[in-house]
């Protein structure tokens, strides 16, 4: 019969040979194909060691992790007892030790909601937004401030550290958004007003530093309201903050307004939608989309600039670990104590861009060729 | 009164015209009580404290001394002076910032596409290092653990005995012009305008006859060889002062400040991390089509990147650099952190904290600022209409 001459299963696929694979195969693709390479191999080779191995020796083998005094570090390496001992006031600043519980409930609050957002597989997203826009910062309010319920009042003065970057952090997202939202639908208005308005607010603030807008919120926001009121040196540098970023979050959001074709405008009016119901149903949602990773590259740069409240007397976690550094118990460890906070900073920076390129991938609905 | 399309009138506040009308009226009042609101309290507020408004006091005596000046400046001078000693030394830190950070950029940017694997992921880590610390932490960590480390004036590291480095900052040799060193500059300028103009007529010629010149050698001879004939010329009037260890200090040479070693440092190395970037998206956003475009037509690998690769590479890259630049300029107010003279620190700063004239302090480092961005975009805007894709 012809059938028996054919295979009814599958030959495995043959491995390549062995000249075409392995590790020595791989090096000699990737770093010693050709003279050139070679020699930028090993350069790179020998800077990397030459940079590396001293940081290693220094940070991890030769450190100090042990102690709670300065008599803890032999001086050869990094010695980490220095954050260990101020574990504490870099995390919470000056808040009060009895009521840090309330800083530990919203760290837990927010590190649940930010769970629920960000993996996709937890179901009831709406609800989540929901509660991180609305519930969760009248909950954060009443339990950081204080002052009703039986707690203690805790002024925003003793905030600091992480607790403090965190605060100013959330709220600079939370808060420049819709603003950024609003200024770039309005500089795509066709009121003549509304447009010019945008224009100017927007070129304002992105033509001018960060630190000179938080000079002015701390040394012109006094002045602009009545003497009786009191203007909390935090609630300055956040208006400053919010202001300064929605600008940028205007621009971002501007770009996907104008990569929507205007036919899906068109064929909202065409259904008889009124201008919000256009934006808020048919264009914001599609010109969001295509913004996400401007939009999380603006919050990456919001993030790192929250250090700059420093300048003008906050104890962010920058600020804290500056002011250890002064400590006349703890004199010279400017090194880890920097090194400290870019880490810190730079964990979190890294992970919001890692998460917004994977969320870009996910929302890839598009067809790509 | 207006009629819907089936001809049944519609209430006049469901004209969209009347309601743009309504709004911006509304918008308009908003704003004005808004001034107002802002405009009455800041009197009220200055006339309280007893501070008079106005540019009088630019006039009067600053009394307090700046570390580094690139003019002539004493505790005698006006803070109007005060304010141009700053802006020049923003504008210093700016300059030798975007030179080092364009070239670090560069390098790294084209490191990251290296068919090297070491040396892309090299590239690579580079960026993702220093583009997630705050600019500040960096800025505090050159100047507070790597310089305050640096050994005593006595112990200075040094470079071939030319330059040196130690906990006061960077000595370099001076140069010394003689009497005759003026005809160089002038040389200089004669060779600039001399490859314009070759330049210009070998684009001529090649338009006519087809035949291209090596442009780029005989310019670089002109721009180079010029100044170079006549430096020699004229019998080399140039002297270096060598920076020489006396005592417990350098005498010759020019200090400049550790605080603008650590600004320079930190500028360059986190924003070469963003120009690299762009770099790489500039060149991988040129269709590989172009490259086998020209290869097909045998053309020599350095023409195609000249010619090819590059001029489309740029018009990517060219917008975004410039807003790099612009945020280097915007981050250089970072020196108020470690005390380097530049506009923020010493006008926004020292002379704010002696006069108490917040508003037209602020505003004028505001102005300063936004002129700068304003007259970048504006240039920006020509050299986009210029290079835009020429379509149909």
């Amino acid at each position: 019969m012809a059938g028996e001459s054919m295979r009814d299963v599958m030959i495995e696929a043959r491995r390549p040979p062995n000249a075409h694979r392995g590790v020595l195969k791989w090096l000699q693709r990737n770093l010693f194909n050709g003279p050139i390479n070679s020699v930028v191999s090993v350069v790179t080779i020998g800077v990397l060691l030459w940079v590396l191995w001293p940081f290693v020796q220094w940070a991890l083998i030769q450190a100090d992790w042990l102690g709670d005094s300065r008599q803890a570090c032999s001086g050869e390496g990094a010695c980490w007892v220095f954050i260990s001992a101020r574990f504490e006031s870099i995390i919470y600043g000056f808040y009060p030790e009895a009521a840090r519980w309330r800083v530990d409930i919203v760290f837990a609050l927010m590190a649940g909601l930010l769970a629920w957002l960000a993996i996709p597989r937890i179901p009831g997203k709406r609800w989540a937004a929901v509660i991180a826009v609305v519930g969760f910062p009248i909950a954060a309010y009443f339990l950081l401030l204080g002052g009703h319920f039986g707690l203690m009042h805790v002024s925003t003065r003793n905030w600091g550290g992480l607790m403090l970057t965190l605060t100013v952090a959330t709220i600079g997202i939370v808060g420049s958004l819709p603003i950024g939202i609003i200024l770039a639908l309005g500089r795509r208005s066709n009121m003549p007003l509304v447009r010019a308005v945008s224009v100017v607010f927007i070129e304002f603030w992105r033509g001018v530093p960060l630190i000179t807008v938080l000079f002015m919120a701390s040394v012109m926001l006094p002045l602009f309201v009545p003497t009786e009121v009191e203007f909390d040196k935090l609630l300055r540098a956040l208006v400053g903050i919010m202001l300064f970023w929605s600008a940028y979050m205007a621009e971002v959001i501007r770009g996907g307004l104008q990569a929507i074709p205007s036919g899906q405008d068109e064929a909202g009016k065409a259904l008889g939608l009124g201008y919000w119901h256009r934006m808020g149903l048919i264009v914001l949602p599609q010109a969001l989309k295509l913004v996400i990773p401007g939009i999380v590259n603006t919050f990456i740069a919001l993030f790192k600039d929250t250090s700059l409240v420093l300048i003008i007397g906050l104890f962010d976690l920058l600020a804290i670990i500056r002011a250890g550094l002064t400590d006349s118990d703890w004199l010279g460890f400017a090194t880890e104590g920097y090194v400290f906070a870019a880490l810190v900073f730079w964990v979190f920076c890294f992970s919001m861009s890692r998460y917004s390129q994977y969320i870009e991938k996910r929302l890839q609905t598009g067809h790509t060729n | 009164m207006s009629r819907s399309p089936s001809g049944d009138r519609v209430a006049l506040w469901r004209n969209p015209a009347f309601r743009a009308y309504v709004l911006q009226g509304v918008l308009l009042a908003a704003l004005a009580a808004l001034i107002g609101f802002i405009v009455t309290n800041t009197m009220a507020n200055l006339e309280a404290r007893g501070i008079s408004t106005g540019f009088g006091f630019l006039d009067e005596r600053a009394g307090f001394s700046i570390p580094q000046t690139l003019i002539e400046y004493s505790g005698d001078s006006t803070y109007g002076r005060t304010f141009i000693v700053g802006l020049l030394n923003t504008l210093l830190v700016s300059a030798l910032g975007i030179v080092v950070a364009t070239i670090i950029g560069f390098a790294v940017g084209i490191a990251r596409l290296s068919p090297n694997w070491l040396l892309a992921r090299l590239a690579g880590a580079y960026v993702e290092i220093f583009r997630n610390i705050p600019l500040l932490v960096q800025i505090l960590f050159w100047y507070f653990a790597v310089l305050q480390a640096l050994p005593s004036p006595r112990q200075s590291l040094s470079l071939l005995e030319i330059v040196f480095i130690n906990v006061r900052g960077l000595v370099i040799p001076d140069p010394q012009p003689l009497s005759g060193f003026a005809a160089t500059p002038w040389a200089l300028l004669v060779g600039i305008i001399a490859a314009i103009t070759l330049g210009i007529y070998a684009k001529r010629r090649q338009v006519r006859t087809g035949k291209a010149l090596p442009i780029y050698w005989l310019g670089a001879g002109l721009i180079i060889g010029t100044p170079l004939l006549v430096f020699l010329l004229t019998g080399a009037p140039l002297e270096w002062s060598i920076p020489e260890l006396t005592g417990f200090n350098f005498s010759g040479g020019v200090r400049v400040l550790p605080e603008l070693v650590a600004l320079w440092l930190a500028l360059s190395i986190y924003t070469a991390s963003f120009i690299a970037e762009i770099v790489r998206s500039g060149i991988q956003s040129v269709p590989a089509g172009q490259v086998e475009a020209a290869n097909a037509l045998s053309l020599p690998g350095g023409i195609t990147l000249r010619k090819v690769v590059i001029p489309q590479a740029m018009r990517v890259i060219v917008p975004q650099l410039t807003s790099q630049y612009l945020n280097l300029i915007k981050n250089s107010s970072l020196a108020t952190a470690i005390g380097y003279p530049d506009l923020v620190a010493v006008f926004s700063g020292t002379t704010l904290n002696q006069t108490g004239q917040a508003i037209e302090i602020v505003a004028m480092t505001m102005a300063v600022y936004l002129v700068i961005s304003l007259l970048v975009s504006a240039l920006m805007n020509v050299y986009n209409a210029r290079t835009l894709l020429k379509e149909r």
